[in-house]
C-alpha cells in the first residue's frame, strides 16, 4: 500500500520524511534514509517497538534539528518549569506542548504513545488542530525538560512560548455559545411542540384547561431563552449605544423584546398564544450563525509579539562556566555566548569572534552584515557561522527593535473608521422601521387602543431582521473557509469586509516578494569545466562570508578538495592555491587588478562575485535575490484597480529590476526603517486610502497593524509571523488578486441576500399592519426567510468562489 | 385527558435529561477538538487486533 507513491518518481525518497535522498548510501533493512537523524528516529521506534508509526501514512517523519544538549537546559529553571506545568502536586504533573510539526494521524499515534518511549509519562493526549500536546508524567522519573529532548530527538520540537495564555479566553466564549445554542435549542424545540395544538387550529376542539397550561408552559420554557441565551445581543446593542452607534444587534433586541413582552401579556390575559416560538427559534438560529462565523484557525496566532520570535533562553558566561538562564533574568552587562543561527536577544556589544549577522528578518536587508570585534550589534539578527560572545548594553525591553512596539499603532485597538456595511444598513433600518411602528399606531390610535397596540407590536416583531442578521454571519462565515482553502487564514470575518473596501495596496520585498531562503545564481563570463567548478567550490567553502555560502550551496553537486595557502581579504575577496593552480574570488578590483574591465550594464539587481583562476579572468557569479512565482501577473492584476506601494528596507540596487513592476518612483521607497514603514502607512490613510499591507518581517510589524487590513506572508503557517489580521501561505501570493475581488464579491451576495429579506420584512409588515399576524404565519415566514437567506448565501459565495478560480 | 399533562411531564424530563448530557459533554471539553478522537478511534481497532493476532 505504501509502495505507489514510492515508485512514482525515480528519487529515492527518505523512509523516515520522505524528502529526496541524496545517495543510498544512508540505509537500514532496505529502508533508505535522507540524513543520520532520520535513521536514528527510525531507530528509536525500531527499538522500542513503534514502527506501526510508519504503517498510518507514508513518510510520515520530520526530520529532527541538529541536536544539542543544552537547548532546553533552561526548562530546568524552577520558576521556567512552574510556568510551563498546568497542574502539579509535586509527584504527578500536567503540562501542554505547543507542536507545529505535527501533520497526519502517524503523529497522533506516535505523540499518543510517548509512554512506550519514556517510562516517566503515564498518559500523553493530542488536540490536533491546536496542535497541542497535553502529557501527564512523574516528576521523579522524568523531567519537562528530558520529555521536550526526547520529543525533539523525534522530530517533534516543542515550540515553547512563556506568555501562552493567550488563546484561553477564546476557548471560554466558544463554549457558552455552545451552552446557550443547547438551551435555546431545548426551548424552541419544546415551545414548538406544545404550540402544535396552535397551529393546527385545535384549540377550540381541546379543553381551555390545556390551553392555559400550554400557555404558561411555554411562557416557562422561554425565560432560560430570554434571559440567558439571548444575553448576548443585549450586551452588544448596549455597547452600540453606548458608543452612539445603531448596530444590527439593536434591532434584534428590539425584536426579541416586544416579541417577549407581548407574549406574557396575551399568555397571561389569556387573549392569545403568543410568539415564543418564533422568538425562541429566532434566538436559536441567530446563535448557530454565530457558531459557524467563530470559525478559528486555533494552530495560529495572530497577536504575536517580538517576544515569541525571541529566545527563551540565552546561554550566560559566568567566569568559566556556560549557563543557561531564561531570557527575563539577562541583565546590562551579562556576557552571552550566541551560537550558529541564534537569534540576538538585546542590543549588545561583539566580544568574541566574527559576526555575521543575518537581519533579513528583522530590517529586510537581504545579505546578512559583518561585524567586528566592538561593533554594536541590534537585537534580532541571526548569528551565521561560528558562534561569538557578546556583552549585553541594553534590557531585551529597551532595544533599537523592541521599541517599535511601544508605539502607539500597537497600544490602541485597531482603527475602526470602516463603519461595517451592516452596521450603516441597521441604522437605516432601525430608524424606518420605528417610524413606521409609530406612524401606524398613532393611526390607529382613534379607532381603538388595543388595536394601535397590536399592530405597533405586530410591527416591531416582523422587522426584526433575523433574516438580515443570518446573512452576515453565513455569508462571511463560508467565505472565512474558501479562505483558509486557499492557504489564506484571516483572524476573523471582519477582515473580509475591510478587504472589500481597500484602495491601495503596500508591498514588502525582502522576504514578501522575494524568497528569503532562496536566491537566483547565475555565471557569467567563459564556460567553466568540471574541474574548474571542483576548484570554486574548495575555495568558497572555506569562507564564511554570505556570497560565499551561496556559491558554495549553488555548486553542491561538486567534491571537495584541499586548499592551501588560503587567505581572506575583508571587503575584497578570498584567494587560495588548490593542486598547482591558485584561483581568487571576490571584488572586480580584487580578482582583476591588472586591468579592470569595462563596468556591464543591465544586472544591477544583484551582487556580483567575480572569478580568476591562475591570474586568468574567467567571468563572475551574478546572484541576485529569487522574486516569487507569478509575481508579474499579480501585479499585473493588481494595478488596473489598486494603487500599488513598495516599502523596503534593503538598499537599492534592485530599484531598475523593480521599475518594471512599480511604475510610479515615487510609489518606491528603500531603506524603511520599521518605524518609516509604519508612518507611510499612516500618510496613505490620511490621504483617504485604505491600505492593505503585505509584509513579513518584524521590520514590517508596525505597517501590519497600522494598516486597515495586514497580511503576513510565511512560508509556514505555524511558524512565527508578526500580529496581522490574515496569514497568506507564501506559495498562494499570486492570488491576491482574486482573493480581494473575491471579497468584493461576498459584500455584494449580502447586500442581495439582505434585499432578500427586506423583502420578507415587507410582506411580514404587509400582515402586521392590517392586523393580520397569526402566530402561525409568524411561525412560517420566520424559518423560512431566515433559511432562504442562509441558502443563499452559502450557495451564492461558493459559486462565486469558483468563478474566481479559488478552490 | 391528565393522561397527557403525565405524558408532557415526561417529555419534558427526557428532553431536560438530553440537555443536561449536552450541556455536560460541552464542559467536558468533548467539542474542543472535534478532530483527533475520530482519528484515534481507529487506533484503538487496529492495536487490539495486534493482541489478538500475537
Amino acid at each position: 500500500m505504501s509502495s505507489d507513491s514510492v515508485n512514482a518518481g525515480k528519487d529515492i525518497l527518505c523512509f523516515h520524511c520522505g524528502d529526496i535522498c541524496k545517495d543510498d548510501s544512508i540505509n537500514i533493512d532496505d529502508k533508505k534514509f535522507c540524513c543520520r537523524s532520520c535513521k536514528l528516529v527510525y531507530e528509536i521506534l525500531q527499538e522500542n517497538n513503534l514502527c506501526k508509526y510508519y504503517d498510518l501514512e507514508n513518510q510520515p517523519g520530520n526530520s529532527p534539528s541538529v541536536r544539542s544538549n543544552i537547548k532546553y537546559e533552561y526548562l530546568d529553571d524552577e520558576i521556567t518549569k512552574k510556568q510551563m506545568l498546568d497542574f502539579s502536586d509535586g509527584k504527578i504533573s500536567t503540562a501542554t506542548f505547543f507542536i507545529p510539526q505535527m501533520h497526519c494521524s502517524s503523529c497522533i499515534w506516535l505523540l499518543e504513545n510517548l509512554y512506550k518511549l519514556d517510562s516517566g509519562i503515564t498518559h500523553s493526549q493530542v488536540n490536533f488542530p491546536q496542535k497541542k500536546l497535553v502529557f501527564k508524567f512523574l516528576e521523579e522519573k522524568t523531567s519537562i525538560r528530558k520529555i521536550a529532548e526526547l520529543l525533539d530527538s523525534l522530530g517533534y520540537e516543542p515550540l515553547i512560548n512563556l506568555d501562552a495564555t493567550e488563546r484561553k479566553s477564546k476557548q471560554k466564549h466558544i463554549k457558552s455559545l455552545y451552552y446557550k445554542v443547547g438551551v435555546a435549542g431545548f426551548c424552541f424545540g419544546n415551545i414548538m411542540l406544545l404550540s402544535f395544538p396552535e397551529y393546527l387550529g385545535l384549540e377550540k376542539l381541546t379543553d381551555p384547561e390545556f390551553h392555559k397550561l400550554f400557555g404558561y408552559l411555554n411562557l416557562f420554557l422561554s425565560l432560560p431563552v430570554f434571559f440567558y441565551s439571548s444575553s448576548e445581543y443585549y450586551l452588544s446593542a448596549y455597547k452600540g449605544l453606548k458608543n452612539k452607534i445603531i448596530n444590527i444587534d439593536f434591532p434584534l433586541f428590539l425584536g426579541i423584546f416586544t416579541v417577549f413582552i407581548r407574549s406574557v401579556f396575551e399568555i397571561v390575559t389569556q387573549s392569545g398564544a403568543g410568539y415564543m416560538d418564533s422568538m425562541s427559534g429566532l434566538v436559536f438560529f441567530l446563535l448557530i450563525g454565530k457558531i459557524f462565523q467563530s470559525k478559528t484557525y486555533e494552530a495560529m496566532s495572530f497577536e504575536r509579539s517580538y517576544k515569541s520570535y525571541f529566545p527563551l533562553s540565552v546561554t550566560v558566561i559566568k567566569s568559566v562556566n556556560h549557563k543557561t538562564i531564561p531570557l527575563a533574568n539577562l541583565k546590562v552587562g551579562d556576557r552571552i555566548y550566541v551560537r550558529n543561527n541564534e537569534v540576538i536577544p538585546a542590543d549588545s556589544i561583539l566580544f568574541r569572534g566574527e559576526g555575521n549577522i543575518d537581519y533579513s528578518f528583522v530590517t529586510g536587508e537581504s545579505l546578512p552584515v559583518q561585524k567586528v570585534l566592538g561593533e554594536i550589534i541590534y537585537a534580532g539578527g541571526r548569528q551565521i557561522g561560528s558562534a561569538v560572545e557578546l556583552e549585553v548594553l541594553k534590557e531585551v525591553s529597551q532595544s533599537y527593535l523592541t521599541q517599535l512596539w511601544n508605539s502607539d499603532a500597537f497600544t490602541r485597538v485597531k482603527d475602526s473608521r470602516l463603519v461595517s456595511f451592516s452596521n450603516a444598513i441597521s441604522k437605516y433600518f432601525t430608524l424606518a422601521v420605528l417610524t413606521l411602528a409609530f406612524a401606524s399606531a398613532a393611526y390607529w390610535m382613534p379607532v381603538s387602543f388595543d388595536m394601535a397596540v397590536n399592530v405597533f407590536t405586530a410591527i416591531l416583531i416582523v422587522a426584526c431582521p433575523c433574516a438580515l442578521a443570518l446573512a452576515i454571519p453565513f455569508a462571511y462565515g463560508n467565505v472565512m473557509r474558501i479562505f483558509g482553502r486557499n492557504k489564506f487564514y484571516i483572524k476573523n470575518t471582519n477582515v473580509i469586509e475591510k478587504l472589500s473596501k481597500i484602495t491601495s495596496v503596500v508591498f514588502d520585498k525582502t522576504g514578501t516578494l522575494t524568497q528569503s531562503t532562496k536566491s537566483e545564481i547565475v555565471f557569467i563570463g567563459s564556460q567553466l569545466d568540471y574541474n574548474q567548478l571542483i576548484l570554486v567550490k574548495s575555495l568558497s567553502t572555506q569562507s564564511t562570508h554570505p556570497l560565499s555560502r551561496k556559491i558554495f550551496e549553488f555548486l553542491s553537486d561538486f567534491e571537495i578538495i584541499e586548499v592551501k595557502e588560503y587567505k581572506e581579504f575583508t571587503g575584497a575577496g578570498i584567494v587560495g592555491t588548490l593542486g598547482n593552480h591558485v584561483v581568487k574570488l571576490g571584488s572586480e578590483s580584487f580578482v582583476n587588478d591588472v586591468q579592470p574591465l569595462s563596468r556591464m550594464t543591465g544586472e544591477v539587481n544583484s551582487s556580483k562575485v567575480f572569478l580568476s583562476i591562475d591570474n586568468d579572468y574567467l567571468g563572475y557569479f551574478s546572484i541576485s535575490n529569487a522574486y516569487r512565482q507569478g509575481l508579474s501577473e499579480l501585479i499585473n492584476n493588481l494595478e488596473k484597480d489598486y494603487e500599488l506601494h513598495l516599502l523596503s528596507g534593503d538598499n537599492e540596487s534592485e530599484r531598475s529590476f523593480l521599475k518594471s513592476f512599480f511604475k510610479d518612483p515615487l510609489h518606491m521607497h528603500f531603506h524603511q526603517s520599521p518605524e518609516n514603514k509604519l508612518k507611510y502607512i499612516k500618510a496613505l490613510q490620511n490621504e483617504g486610502q485604505e491600505v492593505l499591507m503585505i509584509g513579513d518581517g518584524l521590520n514590517d510589524a508596525g505597517a501590519l497593524k497600522q494598516s486597515s487590513v495586514g497580511i503576513s506572508i510565511s512560508e509556514d503557517v505555524t511558524n512565527f509571523s508578526p500580529a496581522c489580521d490574515g496569514i497568506l501561505n507564501s506559495s498562494e501570493l499570486s492570488k491576491i488578486s482574486d482573493l480581494l475581488r473575491f471579497s468584493k464579491d461576498s459584500v455584494k451576495v449580502i447586500i442581495v441576500s439582505f434585499a432578500l429579506s427586506f423583502l420578507y420584512n415587507i410582506v411580514a409588515l404587509f400582515f402586521a399592519v392590517e392586523g393580520l399576524l397569526k402566530p402561525i404565519i409568524a411561525a412560517i415566514l420566520m424559518p423560512v426567510s431566515s433559511i432562504s437567506v442562509v441558502v443563499l448565501c452559502v450557495v451564492a459565495t461558493n459559486y462565486l468562489s469558483k468563478k474566481r478560480n479559488l478552490k | 385527558m391528565s393522561v397527557i399533562v403525565v405524558l408532557i411531564g415526561v417529555s419534558v424530563l427526557v428532553a431536560l435529561g438530553f440537555l443536561a448530557a449536552f450541556l455536560w459533554a460541552v464542559k467536558s471539553g468533548q467539542y474542543d477538538d472535534k478532530y483527533t478522537p475520530s482519528v484515534r478511534m481507529l487506533f484503538d481497532d487496529n492495536d487490539k487486533k495486534e493482541e489478538n493476532n500475537n
